[in-house]
């Protein structure tokens, strides 16, 4: 498709031409193709390793997915088997499902309303307050895997800061086991994925606040703009549209792959399943049970729910100020 | 007061109330947010009996270097010395930076400024690329590092990095404020494109190299290897802290201050490069 919105660009490169229409067409690509060589010679060796470890996974993902495949036996083709099974008789993926999507219907949309929000008020400071506060912000996600720390705060005895405190007020008698509890263990999840959550996307809001035009504000104060709820709706927001669906795509993406901290702080398995994702079902069936296929089937599930949903998502962001 | 000038730019529709409020709540969620590292940072310095008091304290009183010496201790008693995996950690970081901002440069430079066949559909895949998390192609990444030979080296770690999609992303959004005619002049004056790549568009997005390398720091400074390398001696810092971690109870003052260390050496990076990061990421918007 693109290729022909180029010619359609370059009418001049064809003029010259008196073949017949396809050949010349193909013999213009050509020589499109080789005029640009240097181009192509610069991607070349980022492109391979992409093609090798994210486009042609992602392709041998969904036909593995076919198959019965245990890493040491050639696999065996098994049609849709791996997908009825997954959705029809294990009762684990459904309670992954159910809480995959339940960790990003929470965390998605508030991490990505906080990384705007606090964007915003930290974007009326003074430079050096600004700075320091983006700091306190950014740090936790910054600071590499750290979310261990949440386990002392968590922990199950009363020398831990949340039963220690609770006790000390009187609200609780006896520690209560906080990740081996199945109630408690969700929250708390969700609770440390929004701790975590201020990565990429809210740095992004900043400097695309920053890079809203300043005589806009004056002129909406002009024409009658008269607090800064109005002036947020009708100024900022349109102005960093692009900011805002790369935010929605980088916190879209990290709240359907929580794993890690469900791991770490809930265990694995976890407390009859209570903390199960689909990315730990995946790591479950992948680098355990080395059913191949199978994993494969969640991997490509998974696959679909995230794009799935980021296009909608843009979709849905880009009518916004329509 | 109805006056229309506005006497001091900044306060341009802002209400003495509003900004009260906010900021409280701006306090309240700030506190939130700080509090895991304060309690890390103050439990570092805990001697043991004050991590096992009872009501539990945040704030140390009676502040020792115990924790950090019987890291040390704990530290000669590895099988593989510790200096190793603190070796390999940075050898990872170094090369799989270095590499990733080099190729995702060369690769930014024509998706930004260039127009050639394909180019779209290459694009539309990075782009699509960035909405999946990596787990989706675990498994087959590793048949593909098994088929070529990486598995249990440090380059099971390092190449995909390279390959980083968002690095790619945020190099190209940024390269394309590059002025054109910068370019056409340095064509005119008989540079060939490789020569302005490296002479004429690098020296101009310092700023996004600095972004690229924070992300790919944070990305690689924490990785533990998992699944990918088996020999102990190439094992990663990450992963030597997490099983001092797992020590459980009997570490916690250890485990904080291995926390303390770990987390102080991206922060300490971003708060040298946080405005160069800004201004790359002021470019890094979705057009249509």
């Amino acid at each position: 498709m693109p290729n022909v919105t180029i010619t359609k660009d370059r009418p001049g490169t064809a003029a010259g031409k008196t073949e017949p229409r396809a050949s010349s067409w193909r013999a213009l690509k050509l020589r499109e193709i080789r005029a640009h060589k240097h181009s192509y010679f610069l991607m070349m060796p980022y492109m391979l390793l992409f093609a090798l470890f994210t486009v042609l996974p992602v392709l041998m993902s969904l036909i593995i997915s076919f198959t019965y495949f245990n890493m040491l036996e050639f696999p065996r083709f098994i049609g849709w088997q791996n997908y009825s099974r997954l959705f029809l008789e294990d009762d684990v993926f459904l309670i992954a499902l159910k809480n995959t999507i339940l960790f990003a219907a929470i965390t998605g949309p508030i991490s990505y309303l906080a990384c705007f929000v606090f964007a915003w008020i930290i974007n009326d400071m003074r430079p050096k307050l600004r700075a320091f506060m983006t700091l306190v912000f950014y740090a936790p996600s910054i600071s590499g895997n750290v979310f261990f720390l949440w386990q002392l705060i968590f922990s199950g005895d009363r020398y831990g800061i949340a039963n220690g405190f609770l006790i000390k007020m009187g609200i609780i008698l006896e520690p209560i086991l906080w990740l081996k509890t199945e109630q408690y263990i969700l929250p708390i999840i969700i609770l440390v994925q929004l701790w975590l959550s201020l990565g990429t996307g809210f740095l992004a809001f900043i400097a695309g606040l920053q890079t809203v035009d300043k005589t806009l504000y004056e002129a909406g104060a002009v024409d009658g703009i008269k607090n800064r709820w109005q002036e947020l709706w009708f100024i900022t927001l349109p102005s960093m549209k692009p900011q805002l669906m790369f935010g929605a795509v980088i916190q879209l993406t990290a709240s359907l792959a929580v794993a890690d901290v469900s791991i770490f702080l809930a265990g694995f398995p976890s407390v009859n399943y209570a903390a199960e994702t689909i990315v730990t079902h995946l790591i479950d069936f992948g680098t355990i049970r080395f059913e191949m296929g199978f994993a494969s089937a969640i991997a490509t599930v998974l696959f679909i729910l995230m794009v799935g949903t980021n296009l909608a998502v843009q979709r849905l962001l880009r009518r916004v100020g329509e | 007061m109805r006056l229309a000038l506005p006497l001091r730019k900044k306060r341009v529709n802002r209400s003495a109330m509003g900004t009260f409020w906010l900021f409280v709540f701006l306090a309240i969620v700030g506190a939130f947010m700080a509090l895991p590292l304060v309690y890390a940072i103050n439990a570092a310095f805990k001697p043991l009996d004050e991590i096992f008091l009872f009501p539990p304290t945040l704030f140390v009183r009676h502040p020792t270097f115990d924790n950090f010496i019987d890291l040390k201790t704990l530290l000669g008693q590895s099988w593989v010395p510790f200096t190793r995996y603190i070796f390999n950690t940075v050898f990872i970081t170094g090369v799989g930076v270095v590499g990733h901002v080099l190729l995702a440069s060369a690769a930014a430079y024509p998706l930004a400024k260039h127009r050639f066949p394909g180019k779209t559909v290459i694009f539309t895949i990075v782009v699509l690329s960035l909405m999946f998390a990596v787990q989706v192609t675990a498994i087959p990444n590793y048949m593909v590092m098994s088929w070529i030979g990486l598995i249990d080296t440090y380059w099971a770690v390092i190449v995909p990095a390279f390959a980083f999609p968002l690095g790619l992303y945020l190099m190209k959004q940024f390269m394309e404020q590059i002025p054109d005619a910068l370019l056409e002049s340095a064509k005119i004056d008989g540079a060939n494109e490789y020569r302005i790549f490296w002479q004429i568009v690098m020296p101009n997005v310092k700023p996004a190299w600095l972004t690229l390398i924070i992300l790919l720091f944070q990305l690689l400074w924490g990785t533990d290897g998992n699944g990918f390398i088996y020999s102990e001696q190439l094992k990663t810092l990450h992963y030597a802290s997490n099983q001092i971690i797992l020590g459980g109870i009997a570490r916690a003052g250890v485990g904080s201050a291995v926390a303390l260390i770990l987390m102080s050496v991206p922060i300490t990076l971003f708060v040298f490069s946080q405005s160069r990061i800004i201004e790359t990421m002021a470019t890094s918007g979705m057009k249509d």
